[in-house]
Parts: C-alpha cells; sequence; structure tokens
C-alpha cells in the first residue's frame, strides 16, 4: 500500500523493537522509536495513549532515506511522471526525500516555477520534495540565473543537469556566487566536444554495436575542471553520477587534498556494464552511459573507501514510446526510485563490501549534510522521516507493479535480497508491505 | 573453384528468420549461404535469369539512407526470385512528417509483406523491428554497425577466387571507424579462418578493435606485401571526419593505393572494394581497373548472395525442405 494510510494519531508512531541504524548518531542496536506530531521524539519519552505501535522486531529501522538526484518532470512532461506518481514511486521504493532537478518544461530557473513544484509538491506529493534551480537561464549554459531569487523559493542547491556548462568562465563564476547564498552546486560532468553524438560508453563496445562513443575523458575533463573551481572557491560542487575510474580517482586525490568535492553514485553504474546493452535495447541507454567493467569496479571501490559519499538514482522517466524506437533516437534515461534500495543495499551490503551503517549513511546523512536539510538523521527534535528495510527479503523486480508512470528500467526479472518495507514520514506511515506484499506491489 | 576445400566446411539446415548480421552467424551458416549463392550464381548466367523460389511473396525494400547500388541489387534479386518487390526511402516515406520506425514498419507489414530489407543510419534499426515484426529482416546496413549482405558477397568473391578462405591474409584499409562492411567481413572473414589486418590513420581506427582478432598497422608498408587481398574502404571526407584527418590529399598520400605501393604486393593479390570508389583517393584508378581488380565481380556476387539469403530465409519462414540444387 502507498499513500496516506489510517492512522490513529496523525504524525505519530511507536517504531518498537526493530534494530536501530543511524548513522549520524552511530547508533546501531536494537529499541523503540517514537515520533509525536511528525518530530522524532528523545529516548526514554512516555507514549500519549493512542499512538499506534508499528512493530519492527526483524527489520532494520533507519533515518528515511534521500534520493539527491530525480526527474519528476514536473511541470511540463506529465506524460512521463507527475510530482503525484514520482512521489509515489519514491515511496514505494523506501525513499521519504527527493531532490528533483530543474530540466523540467518550463525550467526550474526562477521563483515561479519553484514556487509551483513547492505548492504542487505540498498538495500531491507523497513523500518531500526538496527542489533544485538551474544554474543558467533555459539550461542553455549562457546567462546565470537569479540565484537568490531561487534560494529564497526553497532551492537546495543549483545545477544544470542534462546540460553541461562549457564556458569555464561562467562556470566558475556561479560556483563563486552560489557559496554567497550558500547553495551547493552540483553538475553534470560532459565535455560536449568529446561526447560528440555518443550514445554509449566508447570503447570495444561502441566498436561492435558500431554506436557512436562517449568518451570516459569527456566526463573526466569536466570533473577535473570542477575540482580547480572547487579548490579555488573553497565551496562545494558535487558530481553527479560520477561513472569513470578516471573521474573516481580525480576525487580521491581532490578530497585527500581537502578540496569541498562530493560525488554520488547510481545503481546502474555500479550493477551494469556497457556489454550489457544487448539487442540494443533502450533501457540500457543513459547519460553518462554504462561504462567498462574496470570503471563500474573503480565506481564501486569509490563508494567503498568514502570517495563517492553519496548513493542517489537519477531516476529519469521517459514513456514508452519515447523509448521505443532507433538506440540512436531515444532519450537518455532510465528509473531509479523503486529498484534503488534492493540493487544498492544487494550489491553493496549482503556482497560484504560494506558495512550496513556505511550504506545507510550514504543514502541519508551525507545527501542532508551537503544539501543542509533537517532530514537524514533520527536526532530528537528532527522530522519523523523513517525508512524501515527488511534486509532478508527477496525481490523479484517487476516493471509492470512500479507507481511511476513510466516503465523505463533495465532491472526488469532481477532478483535481488533486501527491500524497503515501510516508508514513514513525518510520522505518518506512507508505504508498507511488512506484512510479505510482493515487492512493487501496486499501491492500494 | 577447389570445390573439395570450399566444402570442407559442413552445411547446415538454414533456420534464422532474419539476417541481421555475420556476428551471430556461425562458419557453417556462412558456408550454408555461400553455396546457395553458387547455385545461384550458375541461374544468373543462364539465358532465362528468373527461378520461382518467392512467387507470391512480398518484399520492400525499406532505405531510410541514400543508396543505389545495395538497393537495386535487393530489388533485382528479389525479382530474379519472382517476388513481388517494392521499394520505399527516406524522403518519400512518413518518418519525415514524425511517425516513428516502429508505427511506420507496423504499417508496412499489415500490407502483409513476407520480408523487409532495411538500411537505416541508425545501428540496431534492424534488431528493434525484429522484435515486433512477424516479417523476416534482412540488414541492409545499419549505422556504423553490420552489413551482412555486402560481408558475405566479400568473402563469396575471395572464396570463388582461392576456394578456400582459410589462411588467408586480408587487409582492410581505410576508415574502420565508421565502417559496417569493416565490422561485417571482419566477423566473417575470422570465422573462416582467414587472417585480418586492418590499416588506416590512427583516427579512424576504432577503439578495442583488436578484441575481435584482428592486427592493427597504420603503414600500409607494413601490410601490402604480406596481402593476398586487399579490400579498400570508400574514404568521406565530410561533417565529423574534418576533425579526424586533414585532407582527402593527406589520405592519398599516406593512406591511398597507388601503383607504386603495389609492386611490393604478391601478384595475385586481389583487390576488392565494396563502391562506390573515390578513384585517386583511397584507390589508384588504374587498379581499379586493373587486373587484380575483382570489383565488379562483387557487383555480380552481391546478386546471388542476396537471391540466396532471401531463398533461406524465405524457406525457414515456410519450414520448407525443398533444395534448390
Amino acid at each position: 500500500m502507498v499513500g496516506r494510510m489510517k492512522q490513529s494519531m496523525k504524525g505519530s508512531l511507536h517504531i518498537r523493537n526493530g534494530r536501530i541504524v543511524d548513522p549520524s548518531r552511530e547508533r546501531d542496536g536494537v529499541g523503540d522509536l517514537l515520533i509525536l506530531d511528525g518530530v522524532i521524539q528523545p529516548d526514554g519519552t512516555a507514549v500519549p495513549a493512542g499512538v499506534e505501535t508499528l512493530d519492527a522486531g526483524g527489520y532494520v529501522v533507519v533515518p528515511g532515506l534521500i534520493d539527491m538526484h530525480v526527474h519528476l518532470r514536473d511541470p511540463g512532461g506529465r506524460g512521463k511522471e507527475s510530482i503525484a506518481s514520482g512521489t509515489a514511486a519514491a515511496a514505494n521504493g523506501g525513499f521519504t526525500s527527493v531532490v528533483c532537478m530543474p530540466n523540467t518544461n518550463p525550467v526550474a530557473d526562477n521563483g515561479g516555477i519553484l514556487a509551483y513544484i513547492q505548492r504542487e509538491s505540498a498538495k500531491s506529493g507523497v513523500v518531500r520534495v526538496f527542489p533544485t534551480g538551474a544554474m543558467t537561464v533555459g539550461l542553455q549554459g549562457e546567462q546565470m540565473t537569479q540565484i537568490g531569487e531561487l534560494k529564497g523559493e526553497g532551492a537546495v542547491a543549483l545545477t544544470d543537469d542534462g546540460r553541461c556548462i562549457q564556458n569555464n568562465e561562467l562556470m566558475r563564476r556561479v560556483v563563486q556566487y552560489a557559496k554567497h547564498f550558500g547553495l551547493p552546486v552540483l553538475d553534470h560532468c560532459e565535455d560536449y566536444d568529446l561526447a560528440a553524438k555518443g550514445v554509449v560508453n566508447e570503447g570495444y563496445w561502441s566498436t561492435v554495436l558500431g554506436l557512436p562513443g562517449i568518451s570516459p575523458m569527456a566526463e573526466d575533463l569536466i570533473v577535473a575542471r570542477d575540482i580547480l573551481f572547487a579548490k579555488q572557491c573553497d565551496w562545494d560542487v558535487h558530481i553527479q553520477h560520477i561513472s569513470t575510474a578516471g573521474a573516481v580517482e580525480m576525487v580521491r586525490q581532490a578530497r585527500k587534498a581537502g578540496i569541498r568535492i562530493t560525488a554520488e553514485a547510481t545503481p546502474h553504474h555500479i550493477a551494469l556494464r556497457d556489454e550489457d546493452i544487448r539487442d540494443y535495447d533502450s533501457n540500457f541507454k543513459m547519460n553518462p552511459p554504462l561504462r567498462t567493467d574496470a570503471d563500474r569496479q573503480a565506481v564501486i571501490d569509490g563508494i567503498a573507501d568514502g570517495t563517492i559519499t553519496i548513493l542517489a538514482t537519477d531516476h529519469a522517466p521517459h514513456a514508452k514510446h519515447e523509448k521505443q524506437v532507433e538506440f540512436g533516437c531515444a532519450p537518455f534515461g532510465i528509473l531509479g526510485l523503486e529498484t534503488a534500495v534492493p540493487v544498492y543495499f544487494d550489491l553493496l551490503y549482503k556482497s560484504g563490501r560494506m558495512p550496513l551503517s556505511a550504506v545507510v549513511k550514504a543514502l541519508t546523512q551525507a545527501p542532508a549534510e551537503l544539501l543542509r536539510l533537517e532530514v537524514g538523521t533520527l536526532q530528537a527534535g528532527r522530522p519523523g522521516d523513517v525508512t524501515i528495510l527488511d534486509l532478508e527479503r527477496e525481490v523479484e523486480i517487476d516493471p509492470e507493479a512500479s507507481l511511476s508512470k513510466s516503465r523505463n528500467t533495465p532491472f526488469g526479472g532481477w532478483r535481488l535480497q533486501g527491500d524497503a518495507v515501510a516508508t514513514i514520514v513525518g510520522g505518518d506511515l506512507v508505504m508498507n508491505r511488512m506484512a510479505g506484499d510482493r515487492f512493487l506491489a501496486p499501491g492500494s | 573453384m577447389v570445390e573439395a576445400e570450399a566444402d570442407q566446411i559442413e552445411r547446415v539446415k538454414w533456420t534464422r528468420p532474419h539476417l541481421l548480421g555475420l556476428e551471430e552467424l556461425s562458419a557453417q551458416e556462412i558456408m550454408t549461404i555461400l553455396q546457395t549463392a553458387r547455385s545461384f550464381k550458375g541461374v544468373l548466367g543462364r539465358e532465362i535469369k528468373k527461378v520461382p523460389a518467392l512467387r507470391g511473396r512480398t518484399v520492400v525494400n525499406f532505405f531510410m539512407e541514400p543508396s543505389t547500388r545495395t538497393r537495386t541489387s535487393f530489388e533485382l534479386a528479389a525479382k530474379r526470385l519472382s517476388a513481388d518487390v517494392m521499394s520505399i526511402s527516406g524522403s518519400a516515406s512518413s518518418i519525415v512528417k514524425g511517425e516513428t520506425l516502429r508505427d511506420t514498419a507496423q504499417n508496412i507489414e499489415a500490407l502483409q509483406v513476407d520480408m523487409l530489407v532495411i538500411r537505416h543510419s541508425e545501428a540496431g534499426a534492424p534488431h528493434f523491428l525484429a522484435k515486433f515484426l512477424n516479417a523476416s529482416i534482412i540488414n541492409a546496413g545499419d549505422g556504423s554497425h553490420e552489413h551482412p549482405t555486402q560481408g558475405l558477397l566479400d568473402l563469396y568473391t575471395i572464396w570463388e577466387k582461392r576456394g578456400s578462405l582459410d589462411g588467408l591474409h586480408v587487409a582492410i584499409l581505410g576508415d574502420i571507424l565508421f565502417s559496417r562492411v569493416a565490422r561485417s567481413d571482419i566477423w566473417g572473414l575470422k570465422k573462416l579462418g582467414a587472417k585480418v589486418t586492418v590499416c588506416g590513420p590512427p583516427t579512424l581506427i576504432p577503439p578495442g578493435i583488436e578484441r575481435l582478432g584482428v592486427e592493427v598497422t597504420h603503414e600500409l608498408g607494413d601490410i601490402v606485401p604480406h596481402a593476398d587481398v586487399i579490400n579498400l574502404l570508400r574514404i568521406q571526407h565530410e561533417r565529423q571526419k574534418a576533425i579526424l584527418f586533414p585532407s582527402v590529399g593527406e589520405y592519398a598520400r599516406f593512406f591511398g593505393l597507388t601503383s607504386e605501393r603495389l609492386k611490393d604486393a604478391k601478384k595475385d593479390v586481389i583487390i576488392m572494394h565494396p563502391g562506390p570508389v573515390n578513384r585517386g583517393v583511397e584507390l589508384a584508378s588504374e587498379l581499379a581497373d586493373g587486373p587484380n581488380s575483382v570489383i565488379l565481380d562483387q557487383v555480380t556476387n552481391g546478386l546471388a548472395v542476396r537471391m540466396a539469403v532471401m531463398f533461406l530465409l524465405n524457406r525457414a519462414r515456410m519450414g520448407g525442405e525443398d533444395e534448390l540444387d
């Protein structure tokens, strides 16, 4: 079930006997968690009469997960997704907060569009929506947006995601100016000349498939540039959907040198490789493209050693008819919200690669700190956002059961271990399949 | 023709509904096509050049990219097999009106078409159609991916001249990066036991090509003296290629095949070209017309190979067993 459920006291819930893993307080142990009026209460607070109890025995209770890279397509793309459907998919996948990208139509490059997103989210959002604003007007890479105004309407960061500012001087000035307003800069790193008209990673598989390649250097070059700007401006520049071994290594060295650079990974870049683009299936087409197995391993290594601190999805819905075209003509991007938890927890935690708390941190505390959000922690006084995980549950991914309006996932049929079984936003249960509904069960 | 050697690779029953590329074919399947093509080449030598194998069948040539040679060859091959054939070209089709390839193809198929020959600028377009159409799909060239019938006619031409491809050294010269012919040739030649070297400026050699089992060189002098076959690819200096090499003049000087360079070659070296030839660029004019050139044989063989492909696909579709010869 997804959506507001009947609760005896709105915004209040007593979660009992779960294994509470809260990296922000370095906590890992069985206990109870009380949320009253949407706010997390200190341990030992008396439970008022009438507060509903949720038995989380055998489950893992973590701060509500945050996906800091989501395309809600609203306004302008409601055929693919809307704030209502995208946030329902988020709840279904265990996310209590999504950070939405500004490449809507019209572009979120002014206060009016951000105000619309805020209003629509308050009305139809199932989970919290934090909007970002564009860095340049119309994502054209030519003129800086009114960053102060965007901040005033609630932008939590600036990004031209999907596009990349090619003018290095403009980018440098955006970072410098954004610092004054305290907004981190998120960059989609792609040099257009090097990427040319590429649609897959440049290498053996682009050669065999006869598809134009995108050199990994198209990403590396911009990551190198961004590191220079982060250093000079001493400000937060964040590398979105990092995908190459070269970029991971540069970020590693820059972080060692104390430069304010962060990076996020996506589920597909740690689960899939260019060689998986079988039979020209456009559900394997995204930007940056699936890279080689060495790149995939480098991204996983980067997550494990703390170079890449954030796990996001780049949830990018596209309608069936848009994807059912020649590979080269299909739009870039795939769904992510409902498959991220199984992919991440199976590949990073169940595989023995990382401790549980580290995976949870990259989905909660780390994005919250970068974006200065109050959520991402179970500290008393903070919003009552909680995700409950069943790390033993086997799931088989069924694209047709998605709550997104789109179906563009390459993970259909994958069997993975670990799933979100309940999503709680501000003390309200918005998704619950603890009783054992199948993964991705359709909403009520 | 040394038939004993030619038939060393056993023929198999052809079961595929489509011909999308040579990558997925076995050596046996390739030889089955070549041997079938040999029978059709015999038909082409007769006074009446027509057989009834595809009588009542409908073949559509769906060419979304300009082509004269390949389209004509397919059209004539279908006619020689007594099929009803029509051609649709990119500019005349509804694609320009914004209809998707899927819709256009399904509309064509709704007219009860049995076979769709497709040429498309996007790699994988024939594979995409094969997922939802019932008609047999023949890839007549998809982007920089494959051009299987060109690969087959190249193989046939070498086989016809030499009796076997096993152990022959084949040089492929020119724009390997964008060439679907190069890829189909490489798959086919390697499967039939040939040694392959690709040669061209470093900027026209795609990454990872060695993993296909070919050698790479950028010096014509390294390969010309050792080659049994030299296959030249058409050089186009346009669009994005302006940043890959400076001019056709410089190309001709360093990477073109000239009479001077051919002096070091084996006397009986076979010179091939898929056409149309840029005389004086990748290939000197006198060599194109010289005794080593088999360029026009390739064109004739293309007809026989395409008849063989259509015949085999149709037979697999009908589940028939009738042998041609």
